[in-house]
């Protein structure tokens, strides 16, 4: 995966710093610890499934034939290679803490930006299970279905404008764990 | 709180199975994965704290009127990039963000623009992004990703217009 600080990491420290302060200025020190407690027992609750997202990427990661995902997923994967990203998207099962570590390690064994993207978008677009435990829900399913409907193409699209991009933006094979 | 349960049954199930998968692939193998999947544990967990407690602060400077009223009246162009803007400042998890989509379309609101919103917000919502996105993935992938995805929420629009409401 990545290095523990890069400059994502550092500008996100910066706006946190920023907002705690506007909090404090706001609701003064009580303001603060009442975030900060509330959120220090939300990250206690998904600390678990952050494991179990490593983990699952760490053996998805190993236990994938390379050359296949290279092939399939890979940058000359055309059309048919964002169609199975896509698919792979929609199915896959769980929240943002599956969705982004096996997306992680399908880049790391061989998926380019392409496929991944489509893979990413597929899973937040037209990925059942914010669908069902949300979004039907509180917008009602007509609305739901139709804006699904509305979406099915988006990921292909996505996924075909980021290779578009990449081969153009980054023309040599880039290293792998670099920052921004 | 089922839905929780069953999500983490469904996780520690997969988890179970790929492992199952490793571990009959050798010992070594498992081990191997073990570790490394416990040492992006290590790594990640400072990222993730930063998100979550960061994105608490965030979300307290941006309260969800302001957010609500973004959404507003504008029914061309002008008021899908607002609501593509509004989808990506929402913050707060699902719950928030489709409950503002709701108001927004029982408010007057307009089909293409409340769209625009919501496929926003599944795209780029900061929240997520900045508490499993960037943690997870290559720094260089998220913002790549979020570039491209830009003309998306208008393209969904533009959808909306052409084959009308649901």
């Amino acid at each position: 995966m990545r290095k523990p600080i890069g400059w994502s990491t550092i500008i996100i420290a910066a706006l946190v710093a920023v907002s705690a302060g506007l909090v404090w200025r706001r609701d003064g020190t009580d303001g603060v610890l009442d975030i900060l407690t509330h959120d220090l027992s939300l990250f206690g609750g998904i600390l678990p499934r952050v494991l179990a997202g490593c983990l699952l990427g760490a053996f998805i990661s190993e236990i994938l034939p390379h050359e296949k995902v290279s092939r399939s997923l890979g940058p000359k994967s055309g059309l048919k290679g964002l169609l199975i990203g896509t698919a792979f998207g929609a199915i896959l099962p769980g929240g943002p803490f599956t969705a982004y570590p096996v997306a992680s390690a399908l880049l790391a064994v061989g998926a380019d930006f392409g496929a991944t993207i489509a893979m990413v978008v597929s899973w937040t677009l037209i990925g059942y299970g914010r669908a069902v435990a949300w979004e039907i829900p509180i917008m009602g399913t007509d609305f739901t279905l139709w804006r699904i409907l509305i979406s099915l193409p988006l990921p292909v699209l996505a996924g075909a404008l980021g290779r578009f991009v990449y081969v153009r933006v980054y023309p040599t094979p880039a290293a792998k764990d670099d920052e921004i | 709180m089922s839905a929780a349960l069953f999500i983490d049954i469904l996780l520690w199930g997969s988890v179970f199975g790929v492992g199952l998968i490793a571990f009959r692939r050798g010992p070594p193998v498992f081990k191997a994965s073990l570790r490394e999947g416990s040492m992006d544990f290590i790594n990640i967990v400072p990222r993730i704290a930063l998100g979550v407690i960061g994105s608490g602060y965030i979300a307290a400077i941006i309260p969800q009127e302001v957010i609500t009223g973004w959404l507003g009246p504008d029914s061309g162009w002008l008021g899908v990039a607002t609501a593509v803007v509004a989808g990506a400042a929402t913050p707060g998890g699902p719950v928030i963000g489709f409950s503002i989509g709701t108001v927004a379309l029982k408010s007057g609101g307009g089909v293409p623009q409340v769209v625009a919103y919501v496929v926003a917000w599944a795209l780029f919502a900061f929240q997520r992004v900045i508490l499993w996105e960037i943690p997870f993935m290559p720094a260089r992938f998220v913002w790549f990703r979020c570039a491209v995805s830009v003309p998306f929420p208008f393209v969904a629009a533009a959808i909306a217009m052409v084959i009308g409401k649901p």
